[in-house]
């Protein structure tokens, strides 16, 4: 689960990590207000929307921008006035952009160093590692490529966690003298504590500054929650904000269903998410282009087939649909009646093509047939991808 | 002869009392596996289907059955708790099915696992199968057959596929493992395949991996310096969207690591036969072992 910066800001505020001053606001009168409250004469104004690459965004008004630097007051409300209610693109939005419905205002800091901190899950040592690098304020990945020895990587026991003398190393590592290594050590253990506490899959501090006065603090941060672990926060959860999401993604996750959006025009229905996976993979193979991964689970019900059904029959980039099941724990026969029930409620208005094996197949395919529905078979896995990308191009054509 | 489980391992349920546990746990004694006893706190003293013992404890259940393996459906918030209550108890084979453990329970237990001797497999996994000898977990017990192939994998119904597609070529399977598809897990490709490496009733090995994580890599790296059976593999994911979360919650591209090409080339490399797409991995196998 993603948040936004002014949400990320709070928490690791709340944790100890010293961030600028400043707050959100909802309309250009509020930002205002925030502005005139902060001691300084200039400031930073910042859209908030879940994607990188802001800075170098641009509205779909042509507006420039989702950062911007001002004098006064006056004109972060001019600012504000032009983001509130408008649509970001960056890099990382996708060309339709995100909905933009606050902006965070903050003073702006003299910087003498830029910084990079992230605590992330390192899988192969099922540890958190504190990443830490000199090469603040752009992507660590691009450092990483070109120069790798920039970057520090500090396994962190899990039982034992952040110690000491592990902090004095990262903090030396960036850059602190051995007489002010105070400020930085007391950062990373309230990052690190941010971390544990509320089960971050990803804590990133980028950049972390270090201002000209010497104070070290968050300018930017990214945090990402695990799924697995929010039933047990609560005050993360209601973080969640439904305009940032796909639409598809959402009406999904209302039912259980495991759906992501893609960009072809084959609507795909799994159960597994390694076959869902793999079904991705043969529909490209066969010159296809999927709308979504969406995987039932081993156990769906006939109501969740109706609504994954509904769903890819809603989308109206779908131009064919491909069922493929191996039915394990979900038996072939209740699927079948499940899509039979869709299909009836709902009457289908692409070709869909079923590619059906394992548990009861004959009673499902013979259902199948017998339901009049004008449903393609399919007996072996390629056989149906190369069926549905041939229905979807001949729908174009 | 087979890999970690036989005719002779004796399963307790942790969780039996639930929907899943209940349903599978039928299952697995309907396939012939001894099911020994069940574990649901403040359960203690009913029975199972009017047979199986239920426990408090599971060192309870320990003493009183002799039970060596368990297979656990306890719900994501406590599974943690289960695995290293099993554990603590002397269990030697740990099968956790449960999906949606907290990768922070999971770190910690596995750093605690360090301390005892048992294997993990899972969690978020189908489990591991003999054919006609053992089944612990919730995969379809009729698509496999006793025979020579040694099957490991990431992900459910993709081992189902490959397993079927086996079976359908004439082949049976010695042992099928489901290493589970969450980010940190016990059991890993690699030390499964070492497993399978050293079972003689094994001719050939099935790894199926996904993109995310390095073990595809790692058990590529194991294969060329050891392995000499033959090896066929398949990798789901290779045309996923980088940093988008596939089902799995393991299986995710970060930072243009853990791609399905960086995963193939490496077991390519290694000299394993790779399936050119899901579909073909069963006529790999009988190509493999010259059938």
């Amino acid at each position: 689960m993603n948040i936004h910066e002014y949400q990320a800001r709070d928490l690791l505020s709340s944790a100890g990590v010293a961030v600028p001053r400043g707050a959100v606001a909802k309309t250009p009168e509020e930002a205002e207000s925030i502005a005139r409250s902060l001691p300084c004469n200039s400031f930073v104004v910042k859209a908030q929307v879940h994607a990188g690459g802001r800075g170098k965004g641009h509205f779909v008004d042509g507006y420039k921008s989702g950062v911007h630097l001002v004098k006064t007051p006056h004109q972060v409300r001019d600012v504000a006035r032009h983001m509130i209610g408008n649509t970001l693109i960056t890099h990382q939005t996708g060309p339709e952009g995100k909905p933009v419905h606050s902006v965070l205002v903050g003073e702006s800091t003299d910087i003498a160093r830029e910084l990079y901190l992230a605590i992330v899950l390192d899988r192969s040592s099922g540890c958190p590692v504190l990443v830490a690098s000199q090469q603040g304020g752009v992507e660590i990945e691009a450092v990483a490529e070109k120069n790798p020895e920039a970057i520090l990587r500090e396994v962190i026991h899990p039982g034992l966690g952040l110690q000491p003398y592990q902090a004095r190393k990262v903090s030396i590592f960036l850059g602190f003298p051995s007489t002010g290594l105070r400020a930085p050590c007391r950062l990373l253990h309230a990052a690190y504590r941010l971390f544990l506490e509320k089960d971050c899959s990803q804590v990133e501090i980028n950049p972390l500054a270090v201002t000209k006065g010497g104070d070290v603090v968050a300018l930017d941060a990214k945090l990402n929650f695990d799924d697995n672990a929010l039933f047990r926060h609560k005050e993360i959860q209601d973080l969640q904000d439904p305009s940032q999401e796909d639409p598809r993604d959402l009406a999904a996750a209302e039912h259980h269903l495991n759906y992501i959006g893609l960009e072809g025009n084959i609507g795909c229905m799994v159960n597994g998410a390694g076959l869902a996976m793999a079904t991705l993979d043969l529909i490209q193979a066969a010159g296809g282009k999927p709308a979504n991964f969406l995987d039932v689970g081993g156990g769906a019900s006939e109501s969740m087939i109706t609504a994954a059904f509904r769903l890819l029959q809603a989308d109206t980039a779908v131009k064919a649909v491909f069922v493929n099941i191996f039915g394990g724990i979900l038996k072939c026969d209740l699927l079948a009646q499940g899509m039979i029930a869709a299909c009836k409620s709902n009457p289908p208005r692409v070709p869909i093509i079923v590619r059906l094996q394992g548990t009861n197949v004959e009673q499902g395919r013979k259902l199948l047939k017998e339901s009049g529905l004008p449903l393609i078979p399919a007996e072996g896995l390629m056989e149906g991808a190369e069926k549905a990308v041939a229905a979807a191009t001949g729908k174009k054509g | 002869m087979s890999v970690l489980v036989d005719a002779n391992t004796r399963l307790l349920v942790q969780g039996i009392t639930g929907k899943s546990g209940s349903f599978h746990a039928s299952a697995c004694k309907e396939y012939g596996t001894q099911v020994v006893a069940g574990v649901t706190p403040a359960r203690g003293g009913e029975t199972f289907e009017n047979t199986v013992p239920i426990f408090d404890t599971v060192s309870e259940a320990v003493a009183a059955t002799r039970a060596n393996a368990s297979m656990i459906f306890v719900p994501p918030e406590f599974a943690g708790d289960a695995i290293l209550e099993a554990a603590d108890a002397g269990i030697q084979l740990i099968v956790a099915i449960t999906e949606g453990i907290p990768v922070m329970d999971m770190m910690r237990v596995r750093h605690a696992l360090e301390e005892y001797s048992c294997v993990l497999i899972g969690p978020n996994c189908p489990g591991i199968i003999t054919p006609g000898a053992c089944k612990i977990g919730i995969m379809p017990g009729y698509i496999h057959r006793p025979g020579h192939v040694g099957v490991v994998s990431r992900s459910g119904t993709l081992t189902y596929e490959a397993v079927w597609q086996i079976t359908s070529q004439g082949l049976g399977q010695s042992t099928c493992i489901g290493v589970g598809g969450d980010p940190i897990h016990g059991l890993t490709l690699q030390k499964a395949v070492e497993y399978l490496h050293a079972d003689p009733d094994t001719k050939a090995i099935v790894m199926i991996g996904e993109i995310g994580g390095s073990e595809e890599e790692e058990a590529a790296e194991y294969i060329q310096a050891r392995v000499r059976k033959p090896v066929v593999s398949f990798i789901a994911g290779a045309t996923a969207p980088p940093g988008r979360r596939m089902g799995h919650a393991g299986a995710i591209i970060s930072g243009g690591q853990g791609t399905a090409q960086a995963k193939i080339e490496a077991l390519q490399k290694a000299g394993v036969r790779m399936a050119k797409n899901l579909g073909e991995i069963g006529k790999e196998v009988a190509q493999a072992l010259g059938k």
